[in-house]
């Protein structure tokens, strides 16, 4: 299959040989689980449970609500001890709403829904209804809920389901191990995703320092005509979605626009995984593969983690910490986020827990820029980014703007390969939350004028109604008519971004 | 079991940076440099050496006083090999055998006023090295065109110990070995009436001046040397091709053209390409980082303007060698070069719209 470039990007250390060899391991079920709300992107599920409630395994303890959302299944059996605060896993550590489970160590399941019977001739509707009713979410990071972007078949004409197995992030090996050990359901799972899509072809994404997973997935699709499994180049960041559909199609997902538009939709393989799971056997998201390793770990390794489980928990699982790390970090090293506690629960993103050493992340003090320009040449987004922090340094986000800060998607090359070691992707971060704030604002200050604009309107209607009647000297029934259909609907603010 | 770890989050990500620094950069371009400048310190002798020494330790020297002026870490910063690069180049683009106080003034010129006036290392619009050679030219021509013959250490008639100190630091140049430069001669000759065919036949062949056996500055000779420092350079990837290609492009088209249409009075391409120090600025002075832009694509622009510019100077302007010149002039314009270079974001036409959503045909 012919591949196409993709611009710029690097060439991290890898140091996936930690645990790339080391089979999935299930950890046993934690004493207590920390169940947050949200653990997705989009709106906080809404609490089903009460403390003190006896729970299942897979029954559902809180449910989507709005339209992006996704339920949180319980991990296990057990205790409802408390809906409360508990710090989220964030780099604010800011509490956050969450189910308290206490394990009865019985790990029973409950009642689950019946396996979709023949998926191939289910109506799309009963497959969709059912990834949302299990809870899943995007499993490479992003953590969108995947229901929704299954429904995209409903609008668009779609031609592949990309799956996207490239793991480009340094040290990870979940979905590599997913891929070698659990290739048929994968494969079922992304058979059944595009039968739902109405997608004729799925295209399996590895990048090619994985050659058994490629090889496993090889074998596992040959049945499957309609299945592509594909090498692509080890060039980070090539898990990026917008990227990975750009070296298989050729194509350039305009900004602003989902690579669905060009009709492609992408899927993390474990996603795909729990896809499988919940058609087949009705089992929701409880658990996911993480890849817990980093020099100040003892015992790198692959867990299959249940969620909720404390990050403390998870690390002493695999022997604790052999020297004290500098940064534990939550996914890979280059877009992952660090830890402000190890008292935060393991979520249906995390794809990984690096403790990594000081040696490992070679970050030094920041000196002067001396415009060697790499961070132009290595811009996955064709961007400036010396250009760009120029402008944030001097809060001038407006000219960051005007420069695209905004289509930077902080994969960190910028910063991974700058020699004055500037944090360049912290300035993006903070000149996106700034500008984002300011768009909120104005469309507020937009909101309020609509409303203001509508009263206007709606008072001057009654006043004309009030003379209409007046002059007819009639009985005012029919008044109120104009009024209400003055309403005003708020402005829609946010726009939708599927999948960063 | 809670290991509590809410001390260390210090920055954001990424957890993993390249083995990149500055240092290693400056020090690779150093080492880079280092066979043609051992080369050309045995060529020209003790006065050249002294003449280096004292260059480079002023432009140190210099740099301290202007950090510590500006209460900023002198030592981390010295340790970026800045300065020292800097003394370096503007030494390979002195006269060897120039006197000491060419050395020190060139490097308040070039540390002083071209670097530290605009902000210190990152900073500064115009290559320092090059504005120090500069000044020194305008101000001191006579010395500073002041070129002598190959003396190489130790052989008969090269200037001993002594000798170097009272060339160097005494001020007693010898009248007996002065020599021109290649591209000095030619020049000269010309405003004589005499062409170029005929005056280029007495200076040294193209190969002795590739190899570097020939009047010059430390950098100008031994073109061979400073183009496998270059190359090395470029295998390092510390710097691209597209600085260095297109200003030997563009000296050697400009030439060759030109030479074409008349050889009596315009030297060759591959004559333009060899001698003066081309192959200096091209690999090792065009492609400061500071001084050029980031985008290839203005690199590029940068690297031809240079060249062009090389060749205009060199043809019809009153010095003989247009390489300083050059480069600061296309310093200047590096800024709006970079602005009207700018790549095309992923997803985005040149003006920064998004692309059209175009329906492939199946």
């Amino acid at each position: 299959m012919k591949l196409f470039p993709i611009l710029g990007g690097i060439h991290p250390d890898y140091r996936k040989e930690r645990t790339s060899e080391k089979a999935i391991v299930a950890m046993p079920m934690p004493a207590t689980l920390y169940i947050p709300l949200q653990q997705h992107i989009g709106a906080p599920a809404e609490v089903l449970v009460a403390e003190g409630d006896l729970v299942r395994k897979g029954q559902m303890i809180a449910r989507n609500q709005g339209t992006v959302s996704a339920s949180q299944h319980a991990p296990t059996s057990g205790r409802i001890k408390a809906v409360t605060e508990v710090a989220a896993p964030h780099p604010s550590g800011l509490p956050q709403m969450t189910i308290v489970l206490e394990s009865d160590g019985k790990d029973e399941w409950a009642d689950l829904p019946e396996p979709i019977a023949d998926p191939f001739t289910a109506d799309m509707h009963t497959i969709n209804d059912r990834v949302a009713q299990s809870g899943i979410v995007g499993m490479g990071g992003a953590a969108f809920p995947s229901a929704i972007k299954l429904n995209l078949g409903e609008q668009k004409k779609l031609e592949i389901l990309l799956l996207n197995g490239a793991e480009c992030e340094p040290y990870l090996t979940c979905d590599d191990r997913v891929m070698r050990e659990y290739p048929d359901e994968i494969i079922d799972g992304a058979r059944i995703m595009a039968h739902a899509l109405g997608t004729p072809r799925i295209v399996i994404a590895i990048e090619q320092n994985k050659p058994q997973a490629i090889g496993i997935m090889t074998k596992a699709a040959s049945a499957f005509p309609e299945i592509r499994v594909v090498g692509v180049p080890v060039q980070y960041p090539m898990g990026s979605e917008r990227h990975l559909v750009q070296a298989i199609t050729g194509r350039e997902t305009p900004a602003r626009k989902l690579t669905a538009d060009l009709g492609v939709v992408v899927h993390n393989v474990s996603t795909t995984r729990a896809v499988h799971h919940a058609v087949r056997f009705g089992r929701p998201l409880v658990a996911r593969v993480v890849t817990v390793s980093g020099g100040a770990i003892r015992e790198p390794n692959n867990v299959l983690t249940p969620i909720g489980t404390l990050v403390s928990d998870l690390v002493e699982f695999c022997g604790g910490f052999a020297v004290r790390p500098e940064s534990v970090v939550n996914g890979g090293p280059m877009m992952g986020q660090p830890l402000p506690s190890l008292d935060v629960p393991v979520v249906k993103g995390t794809s990984g827990i690096l403790a990594l050493t000081a040696e490992e992340i070679n970050d030094s003090q920041t000196s002067s820029c001396i415009r060697c320009g790499n961070c132009v040449t290595v811009c996955p987004c064709g961007l400036s980014p010396i250009d760009m922090a120029s402008f944030i340094r001097k809060d001038k986000l407006d000219g960051a703007a005007k420069l695209g800060v905004m289509d930077c998607f902080s994969c960190g090359s910028c910063s991974w390969v700058c020699p004055s070691h500037i944090p360049l992707v912290h300035y993006f971060n903070y000149a996106k939350g700034a500008l984002n704030d300011l768009e909120r604002e104005r469309s507020k200050g937009d909101r309020v004028k609509i409303f203001v604009e509508s009263r206007t309107v709606r008072l001057e209607r009654a006043a004309e109604a009030k003379r209409a009647t007046l002059a007819a000297r009639k009985p005012a029934s029919d008044n109120a008519a104009p009024g209400n259909a003055a309403e005003a609907k708020p402005a829609p603010t946010t726009e939708e971004k599927a999948n960063a | 079991m809670s290991i509590s770890i809410a001390s260390i989050i210090k920055k954001s990500g990424p957890f993993a940076h390249s083995s990149n620094s500055v240092q290693k950069t400056m020090f690779t371009v150093l080492l880079a440099l280092a066979p043609a400048t051992v080369f050309n310190l045995y060529l020209f002798g003790w006065p050249a050496i002294m003449l280096f020494t004292v260059t480079v330790g002023s432009c140190v020297a210099i740099e301290a006083g202007c950090l510590a002026l500006a209460d900023r870490p002198v030592k981390a910063a010295l340790g970026d090999y800045s300065a020292i690069l800097t003394g370096w180049l503007m030494a390979m683009s002195l006269p060897p055998w120039a006197p000491w106080w060419i050395g020190v003034m060139a490097a308040v010129f070039a540390i002083a006023l071209a670097k530290h006036s605009f902000g210190g290392i990152g900073q500064n619009v115009f290559n320092p090295a090059m504005v120090g050679r500069t000044v020194m030219l305008i101000s001191f021509p006579v010395v500073m065109t002041a070129w002598v013959a190959p003396h190489p250490l130790f052989s008969a008639g090269a200037p001993g110990l002594m000798d170097a100190i009272a060339i160097t630091f005494g001020g007693h140049m010898p009248d007996t070995v002065s020599a021109a430069s290649a591209l000095g001669y030619v020049k000269t000759e010309l405003s004589r009436g005499i062409p170029v065919t005929e005056s280029i036949a007495k200076v040294p062949d193209l190969m002795d001046m590739v190899l570097g056996y020939r009047a010059g500055s430390l950098g100008e000779t031994s073109a061979v040397l400073i183009l496998a420092g270059g190359l090395f350079l470029m295998f390092k990837r510390i710097i691209s091709w597209h600085i260095p290609l297109s200003v030997m492009g563009g000296v050697f088209l400009m030439g060759a053209i030109f030479h074409a249409v008349d050889p009596a009075r315009y030297a060759s391409g591959m004559f333009h390409l060899v001698s003066g120090a081309t192959f200096l600025g091209a690999f090792f002075i065009a492609t400061d980082y500071v001084t050029s832009p980031v985008t290839k694509k203005g690199q590029l622009i940068f690297g031809l303007g240079c060249g062009v510019l090389i060749w205009l100077i060199r043809t019809f302007a009153g010095y003989p060698e247009g390489v300083a010149f050059a480069v600061l002039l296309m310093n200047g314009l590096a800024p709006i070069i970079d602005q009207y270079t700018r790549p095309r974001a992923f997803g985005r036409n040149s003006k920064g719209e998004p692309l059209p959503l175009v329906k492939e045909k199946p």
